[in-house]
């Protein structure tokens, strides 16, 4: 997708990653977000600040994909996985373990890797 | 304001038709309920058409007046989109023009053409009612996603793939019957756990099938099908759509589905009835995790509990509680925009008696709906009862 437009806040956010500066948005009351994102949908705040994620973060939930979409087709089988970064969570996918050594719990960092089989950028979880 | 009666239903056989059109599909149902109804087409008043991936598909978008003409109507027309809810989302937009007065007959439907893409392309254009950029682009697929929902449920309740396999083994056995269903083969456990894995934990018996089809429901008022002289005994008393985050990464919780709690509470407020009153429930079984987390959010099992229902034999037919008689998206099959409709439909069927499985619930006079889009970020839950 290198020949086409950016998606603005979402392409700076893994930049910000990819920089080492990864950041969430955050209202007021806490509430945690990713961009793009203008207003807390908790508490309707709209004057977010920019916060540093924190550097790892838990799998909350993980699953072995055998059956891809075509832009995936290369990267069969792979774990997808939510983890938990405190204020926000994150889905990526799990690199640097053996599929069937993935528990909840893991501790993993972030970072963005590249998706085998377009070549786009996808966010990445490492173990600690 | 009065409950508006189902009048007529129509579905097409459920299953493989790639050479088979959209319109093509929603005239034969549409027409087959219009017939069952007996409501002159003069009469008919507005379309509301469920449709999901039609431009991916078909290569086409603004399909609520092409399925009008479709079933020989010149009506304003209204496709509503909520991924695999669409079709609830338009019983619902049909009920409230009904109690509004706005409308004495409407024509409610959905339609599906999925095999014609193949199953790889049919799983990327399903992908795209995740959200697309901290989702779709982290591999995502739906049975990724229910996946993920399913560990997340084993972690915090307990419960085994094999709790999972007795939802198929009754979903399977319960379509035996049902001549519109995708799938008529009865299986067993062990050919569900040694099925091949889609996303670990769930396996090939866990996920429904793509499936071609369509359905549709002429709904009147009740002041209309008095005087008209129609057999239409059973109302829909009760609507109620909630949503969520569309990203599962986005909620407190993966393991249940508060999109549907709100909307059976509010369903269950406007019929005037608690969960203790549901005689039976179809339920939005895209993966067989699905039906339990469906059956807690409307209040039938406690959470956690809702995971051995199937297994202890509970929610077939011979049970106190069948669910999906119809045997459900799992073997039924799920032409995504078609399914809230198809619902409504084996729901009326079981309850004016005319469905095979109607005996699983001889005395039965409420039954509910319960249609979930995405990840359960929309989801309509819809309360059926018998109106002599």
């Amino acid at each position: 997708m290198t020949d086409q437009a950016p998606d603005g806040q979402y392409d700076a956010w893994l930049d910000s990653i990819e920089a080492g500066d990864g950041y969430y948005l955050e209202c007021e009351n806490g509430h945690g977000w990713l961009p793009p994102r203008r207003v807390c949908q908790q508490c309707h705040d709209r004057d977010l600040s920019r916060e540093r994620l924190p550097d790892a973060g838990e799998i909350a939930s993980h699953t072995t994909i055998t059956v891809p979409t075509p832009q995936f087709e290369d990267d069969a089988p792979y774990v997808t996985a939510v983890a938990d970064f405190g204020p926000v969570s994150v889905t990526g996918i799990v690199r640097g373990a053996d599929p069937g050594d993935v528990a909840i719990g893991d501790v993993v960092g972030l970072e963005v890797g590249e998706r085998a089989t377009t070549g786009d950028r996808l966010v990445v979880f490492r173990p600690r | 304001m009065s409950d508006p009666r189902i009048a007529g239903a129509g579905v097409t056989n459920f299953g493989k038709h790639p050479e088979r059109t959209g319109r093509d599909l929603f005239a034969e149902a549409g027409l087959a309920a219009l017939d069952e109804s007996g409501v002159d087409p003069e009469d008919v008043e507005s379309l509301y058409y469920g449709n999901f991936m039609g431009e991916l598909a078909e290569h086409q978008g603004h399909q609520g007046p092409l399925m009008a003409e479709a079933i020989g109507l010149d009506v304003p027309a209204t496709r509503v989109e909520a991924a695999c809810a669409s079709a609830g989302a338009a019983i619902r937009e049909a009920v409230k023009t009904l109690r509004n007065g706005e409308s004495e007959v409407v024509v409610v439907g959905g339609a599906e053409r999925m095999t014609n893409i193949g199953t790889a392309a049919a799983t990327d254009a399903l992908a795209i009612a995740a959200d697309d950029l901290y989702e779709v682009r982290a591999g995502m697929t739906f049975p990724g996603a229910y996946a993920l929902m399913a560990r997340s449920y084993f972690d915090q309740y307990g419960g085994s793939h094999e709790d999972l396999a007795h939802i198929a083994v009754k979903n399977h056995e319960h379509a035996l019957v049902n001549e519109h269903a995708q799938i008529r083969k009865e299986i067993t456990v062990e050919d569900a756990l040694e099925a091949p894995t889609i996303a670990d934990p769930l396996g090939l018996y866990d996920s429904c099938p793509i499936t071609d089809g369509a359905a549709a429901a002429v709904l009147t008022t009740e002041e209309y099908a008095e005087e008209h002289g129609l057999d239409a005994p059973v109302a829909v008393t009760g609507t109620g759509q909630g949503g969520d985050n569309l990203a599962l990464q986005d909620r407190p919780h993966l393991a249940q589905t508060p999109a549907a709690d709100k909307a059976a509470e509010e369903a269950y407020g406007d019929a005037g009835i608690g969960a203790d009153d549901v005689d039976f429930a179809e339920v939005h079984d895209c993966f067989t995790i699905a039906e339990v987390l469906a059956i807690e959010s409307l209040g039938l099992y406690e959470r956690g509990e809702g995971i051995a229902a199937a297994r202890n034999g509970e929610t077939t037919r011979h049970g106190d509680l069948p669910v999906n008689l119809s045997g459900g998206l799992k073997a039924k099959g799920h032409p995504v925009g078609a399914t809230g409709v198809a619902q409504l439909a084996t729901i009326a069927w079981v309850l004016d008696g005319s469905h095979p499985r109607a005996d699983a619930v001889p005395d039965g006079t409420v039954g509910v709906a319960h249609n979930a889009g995405g990840t359960v970020a929309s989801t309509t839950v819809h309360v059926m009862e018998v109106r002599e």
